[in-house]
């Protein structure tokens, strides 16, 4: 089951033109192009794409967060930092972002350890394994709006199965009107949305572990529950670690639509995302100062938490 | 319908090609957030005015809702693509009408392509909101409603109790419809009927300014006791059953009215259309409740809805076109039509006194009540209001009082902070405007 990767042996030269490609348990192999322009041809449209849809607009929206515009562009007058302070020194933008803060670690560790748990079931199913399989995959081909349009079905104050049942406990959820209840009730459709994804990962990376490992540590230790995490877990590290960037990162941007669903586009007293007040104050708001200045902050943020990822958590990852 | 798209292309098609040349029809557009039988409606009214003449052609384009209608007109302005009309609701005018050079004033465009305009012709309700602080009128009033009490029949008589008028009047009876079994009490736009026709009901100072006409910079928010004492007996009223609060979603609120759980609503004097084709009980409506402790109350509210504003940057040859829609679209039947299919306003006395004497409000006496309460006597401030960045001010006051309702703020506390927000965003709106 090795991926084989054919190399016409032409192999030489030195570095752009020379691709290495690190192929499991064999020796590293090169592949030489004709001309030294050929790669960089292969990634012009690459990178054009970066820079037309990235770079571009980050730019633009970094020059924009230093003024204060009229939305049609007839006058815009230099501020220095006023948007940054302004936005800073709202209380509401410290409510958002604990909000986005708590609602990100809770997605993500909720959508990360069920994901687990269902995935370290589903493997040892034996009979009609694929059905229980694909029952837990399919929810990964919903739309996020559509998502949020399922769970504000039952999550509805009037109509909402899952507030009848909710009220049987005596709790008398009110999505839209009480802070905690919108937030639950957008944390739980999140979760359910993202679980597939991450189940897809961890069920590949548990098939993947071999069965003289597995056969290996049962003899040496009966509890199941060790076993999993001193043998088990280690070994599905590397997968852990990237599921656990891609999941903040949805929790972060990818969760707009279900946000923007759950809210009916009025944000009012509920709970919204950082990525949402961007939305809200720019394009519904039209103030293009305050808003670029907001996603400057975000960028920055990110690029943070990026570099945290990958200095202190990446190192403890075993890649085997 | 397909096959109506298909043969209006051909029919285009064919006429394009018959006129082709000098005598071509000159292409106007009109961007609109009119959704559903609405959207119907303005294709109608497109369509009978592309049949009226032939010097124009009119395309109307659905652009999504109020705020992406007015999004989208801006990032086509600023790409020189802008529409020859939009549609821009009453909390963006002050956006658009700011921005000096952005649009045509709708007087001056009737007046260079020598329609006849008198600004008497309209009704009073809705003269001056969409106008200058000189009373010059910049954008032509469209799809024009108020907020007005509707009433479920059936509850009042399970009750027992007449149909209120004041809000004292709504407290004496509320225990009894709370007895009956019914909710007795619920709004469904917190900034729009319980803050700015709140303030125009009762003949209150809204902005610094004039309440922002003269001019966005040093404009400020004023909140006096008034206000503040209606948000705390509201409370009291959530706390004690007699009033519903859903959150800010309009469809949220309006529900339970539908369901025949609400004895009383306030919904838009536009909402007449859809209730009278939704709701299973006999239903009435009267005008929008105040406080009869307070002194001068009982005044005309404000228009709500949108305006249509003509695009600056477009040829004298589409301009003249724009002004020639504006004078179908105002005329006595076409006014009249819109006003009995959606339950807006009529915008002018002629197409009024036309559904008079048709005898419509005989057989609907709850379409009335609309063009009624914006009848009313006025005030010095019940011309309207002009601020900018208004939406966002809106969404302030929707997550504050909501804040008042789920107990976690009191009343006073939440209008300091809407003032102190929303101050700071008008003046964030001055430096936008003011160079």
């Amino acid at each position: 089951m090795r991926p084989h990767f054919p190399c016409d042996g032409r192999c030489a030269g030195s570095a752009p033109h020379i691709c290495h490609l690190h192929v499991r348990g064999d020796t590293m192999k090169k592949v030489q192009f004709n001309s030294r322009w050929m790669p960089y041809a292969f990634l012009l449209p690459q990178l054009s794409i970066v820079a037309i849809f990235f770079l571009w607009p980050a730019a633009e929206a970094v020059r924009s967060s230093f003024y204060l515009e009229d939305p049609f562009g007839f006058s815009s007058t230099f501020v220095g930092f006023d948007n940054f302070t302004d936005t800073l020194t709202s209380s509401n933008y410290a409510r958002v972002a604990q909000f986005t803060a708590v609602f990100t670690v809770l997605v993500t560790f909720f959508s990360l350890a069920l994901a687990l748990l269902l995935a370290v079931k589903a493997d040892k199913v034996l009979r009609a394994g694929s059905t229980y399989k694909t029952l837990l995959m399919w929810v990964y081909a919903v739309a996020p709006p559509v998502a949020g349009l399922i769970g504000i079905l039952l999550f509805d104050q009037h109509v909402g199965p899952l507030v009848d049942f909710a009220a049987l406990f005596g709790w008398k959820m009110q999505i839209g009107v009480n802070y905690f209840d919108t937030s639950f009730a957008m944390v739980v459709i999140s979760v359910w949305k993202q679980i597939p994804v991450n189940f897809i990962f961890f069920l590949s990376g548990l098939q993947g572990i071999s069965r003289s490992v597995q056969e290996a540590a049962n003899i040496d230790c009966r509890s199941g529950f060790r076993r999993f995490w001193t043998v088990t877990f280690p070994l599905l590290a590397p997968t852990g670690f990237f599921l656990l960037i891609i999941n903040v990162t949805y929790a972060f941007f990818d969760t707009f639509g279900i946000i923007d669903v759950v809210l009916k586009t009025e944000p009012g007293n509920n709970p919204v995302t950082l990525v949402y007040k961007v939305y809200l104050d720019g394009f519904r708001g039209n103030d293009l100062g305050g808003s670029s200045a907001q996603s400057v902050l975000l960028m920055l943020f990110v690029f943070i938490l990026t570099i945290i990822q990958f200095r202190l958590i990446e190192r403890r990852v075993h890649y085997s | 319908m397909a096959k109506r798209i298909v043969s209006g292309l051909m029919a285009g098609v064919a006429l394009f090609a018959a006129t082709s040349g000098a005598n071509a029809a000159t292409e106007i557009s009109w961007w609109h957030g009119m959704g559903g039988n609405l959207g119907e409606v303005v294709n109608t009214i497109s369509a009978g005015y592309n049949d009226s003449q032939d010097t124009c052609n009119l395309t109307p384009v659905y652009k999504g809702g109020y705020e992406d209608t007015l999004t989208a007109g801006i990032a086509a302005f600023r790409a020189g693509e802008q529409p020859n009309i939009i549609q821009v609701f009453d909390a963006g005018s002050a956006t658009i009408i700011g921005a000096k050079g952005a649009v045509l004033p709708v007087e001056d465009l009737l007046k260079d392509a020598g329609v006849a305009f008198n600004i008497e012709d309209y009704i009073e309700g809705v003269r001056y909101f969409y106008a200058d602080s000189e009373g010059k009128m910049i954008g032509m009033p469209f799809n024009s409603s108020a907020p007005i009490l509707y009433i479920n029949d059936d509850a009042m008589k399970a009750a027992g109790v007449e149909t209120p008028a004041t809000y004292e009047e709504i407290e004496a009876i509320a225990p009894k419809l709370k007895e009956a079994g019914y909710i007795p009490f619920v709004q469904s736009h917190l900034p729009w009927e319980f803050v700015e026709n709140f303030m125009s009901r009762h003949n209150l100072q809204f902005a610094t300014n004039n309440n922002g006409y003269d001019g966005a910079a040093g404009t400020e928010l004023v909140f006096g006791p008034e206000i503040r004492n209606h948000i705390k007996s509201m409370k009291e009223w959530l706390d004690k059953g007699y009033f519903g609060y859903y959150g800010t979603g309009w469809s949220d609120n309006q529900a339970p009215f539908n369901e025949g759980k609400v004895a009383m609503w306030i919904g838009s004097s536009g909402s007449f259309g859809g209730i009278a084709k939704t709701v299973e009980f006999p239903f009435s409506a009267t005008y929008l409740p105040y406080w009869a402790s307070v002194e001068g109350a009982n005044k005309a509210s404000f228009i709500g809805g949108a305006a249509l504003f003509a695009m600056s940057g477009k040829s004298d040859e589409e301009n003249n076109c724009t002004a020639s829609f504006f004078e179908y679209l105002t005329s006595a039947d076409v006014q009249y039509m819109w006003h009995k299919e959606t339950g807006y306003v009529p915008i002018t006395e002629a197409a009024y006194d036309m559904a008079k004497k048709d005898g419509y409000y005989e057989t609907t006496p709850a379409a009335e009540v609309g063009i009624q309460q914006l009848s009313l006597e006025g005030g010095e401030w019940t011309k309207g209001y002009r601020m900018g960045f208004y939406v966002q001010i809106r969404d302030v006051m929707n997550r504050e009082l909501g804040k008042v309702f789920s107990g976690e703020t009191d009343v006073d506390t939440a209008f300091d902070t809407i003032k102190e927000e929303g101050d700071k965003l008008l003046a964030r709106f001055a430096q936008t405007v003011e160079q």
